[in-house]
């Protein structure tokens, strides 16, 4: 009975909180019409809005990836003066308002901000940190308990066999954190394709110039061509549904290796 | 290669790990770092590995200062307690990481992983994973590794501790057979005083981060320099100002002067010795070691009262 109860109660919240609202977009684009949703996806404007957000994500996820993991290394590794807020400020991204973010990059770059040179406010640079700054957090937060967990005894051993510091980095570190790696980027890139907040503020939302496919799905909306923003939708819900699917397939395998 | 290590101290916050210790290892030699938990002999070993800088003092291997030099140029092997096992590597690919990282030709890696396999009887476990084998296994796996590039020393740091009794004796005479063939110089990090007498060559006897003693396992047992190695490498009951081992204590049934009066709390039979627990009669508590004919002779039960007398005794002043 108990163990019914559990099982109910998890896949029931599961199917009520995440499963039905995202059921209904499919269903939406159905009633909508298959034909208005696929001239939304396939507008210039859209086609761009996809690209940029691309661009975004491509720039945001390396940059990210390569720090969480250096980030990870520094605070579960080394003892160093600052330690404690690096670890701290690290997470500041999960708990700030991405609202805030934006107006902070606005009050920074703006008119009457600290820094001018060429056009960073509404334009792609301003987007892209942003971005960086929003998902920040997620490579850093998968990769600290797996190496605490790991310890570093293999790396000590792989020391003693000849190996430097880079070599036992690229050979036994990051052999036996790739996992989470794995998960950080694709949390990381999520949060990159999924980003309204602080992109919408200092992008200025400029159809076929700064707007990326979330924004562009806000857009139809407020046009009152819903038809449009479901079609959007559908199409970052399948872009999340397969990465879930491939993470799935790929994720057993951790097991023997 | 000989190891000289002169006047190191290390700290971890304000416990003193290591204070002031110096010891010499002969080329070629079989030692053992013995002590109780906390006595700095693992830290020992892994300032010896690089693994650890000390505070300060010079650890010098074949005459030369190697204090301030890497661990991975320092040329030693290194065997963990929890053996450390690459976990995303094949048995073979563990074997072969040290000569991997020296670019040796893949036909030279594949025979000299082939020797070694053989060498700790893993053949035909290559490709399996460290998490598909047993734990005698993986530390069978670990020395291979250690061993591939050939070190000049071999550092082990209680590297059967984690194992079940039997096998612990297997590869304790394996580890001293190892070293008859190779004569590779070798440390390795015990608590187990019988298994430091067993395989060592040369005993250093550690206690509170300081060296107590340094000896071959016999001189350490039969003339041990203070109260500490005493009572800690081998058995020993405290005998008025002095000490005496479990088996140079006779046991009469009638008093003669020189004897102590005890009560038989509780025999043990082990075979072909038997263990007698006394309580003399200012409530100090003896062991005495027989010979189960010396038990039979004297026809011992617990609750007799009998007379002690040592045949051997050792004072400390």
């Amino acid at each position: 009975m108990h163990r019914f109860a559990i099982r109910f109660a998890a896949l029931g919240y599961v199917g009520v909180i995440l499963l039905a609202p995202i059921s209904m977009i499919f269903w939406r684009v159905e009633a909508e019409g298959v034909g208005k949703a696929w001239s939304a996806l396939t507008a210039a404007d859209t086609v761009h809005a996809f690209k940029i957000t691309l661009i975004l994500a491509a720039i945001a996820v390396p940059l990210n990836t390569a720090f969480g993991v250096v980030c990870a290394l520094a605070i579960v590794r080394r003892r160093f003066p600052g330690k404690g807020l690096l670890n701290a400020f690290v997470d500041l991204p999960l708990a700030l308002s991405p609202v805030v973010v934006g107006l902070s990059l606005f009050l920074l770059y703006g008119r009457t901000g600290w820094i001018h040179f060429g056009q960073i406010l509404f334009a792609l640079p301003a987007m892209v940190l942003a971005t960086i700054f929003v998902s920040v957090p997620f490579v850093a937060r998968e990769v600290v308990p797996t190496l605490r967990e790991i310890g570093n005894e293999q790396e000590q051993a792989a020391h003693t066999l000849g190996a430097s510091g880079w070599q036992t980095f690229w050979r036994i570190t990051l052999p036996s954190i790739r996992w989470a790696v794995i998960y950080g980027v694709v949390l990381t890139a999520a949060r990159c394709l999924g980003e309204y907040g602080a992109v919408a503020i200092v992008s200025g939302r400029i159809s076929g110039r700064t707007e990326t496919a979330t924004l562009r799905v806000q857009d139809y909306y407020e046009n009152l061509d819903q038809a449009g923003a479901y079609g959007i939708s559908l199409a970052l819900c399948v872009i999340a549904l397969a990465v879930l699917v491939v993470m799935t397939l790929l994720k057993p395998k951790e097991g023997t290796a | 290669m000989s190891i000289r290590v002169r006047g190191v101290t290390k700290h971890f916050k304000s416990f003193v790990a290591l204070d002031d210790v110096s010891i010499d290892v002969e080329s070629g030699s079989l030692s053992a770092l013995l002590g109780p938990s906390g006595s700095g002999k693992s830290t020992l070993l892994r300032v010896i590995a690089g693994l650890e800088s000390p505070d300060s003092g010079t650890v010098e291997l074949d005459s030369f200062d190697a204090t301030q030099t890497r661990p991975q140029d320092r040329g030693v092997g290194f065997v963990f307690q929890h053996y450390a096992a690459f976990k995303h590597m094949t048995v073979r690919d563990n074997v072969a990481f040290a000569l991997k990282i020296r670019k040796r030709p893949r036909e030279e890696i594949r025979a000299r992983v082939d020797e070694l396999l053989e060498l700790v009887q893993l053949q035909g476990f290559g490709h399996r994973y460290p998490a598909q084998l047993s734990g005698g296994q993986r530390q069978r796996m670990a020395l291979a590794r250690a061993l591939a590039a050939q070190p000049k020393v071999l550092l082990l740091d209680e590297p059967f501790g984690a194992l079940d009794a039997r096998v612990r004796l297997e590869l304790r005479a394996w580890l001293r057979r190892l070293h008859e063939n190779t004569h590779t110089t070798t440390v390795f990090v015990t608590h187990d005083q019988e298994e430091a007498m067993e395989i060592a060559d040369s005993v250093v006897v550690m206690n509170r981060g300081r060296v107590e003693q340094v000896a071959p396992p016999r001189v350490l047992y039969d003339e041990p320099v203070n109260e500490f190695v005493m009572s800690f490498v081998g058995q020993a009951n405290r005998f008025g100002d002095g000490w005496v081992r479990p088996h140079d204590l006779q046991i009469t049934l009638d008093p003669n002067g020189t004897t102590r009066e005890a009560l038989v709390d509780r025999l043990a039979h082990l075979g072909h010795e038997v263990r007698a627990e006394l309580v003399r009669d200012d409530g100090e508590r003896l062991t005495i070691q027989l010979t189960r004919e010396q038990a039979d002779q004297l026809e011992l039960e617990g609750g007799q009262i009998v007379y002690v007398r040592p045949t051997r005794e050792t004072v400390f002043s």
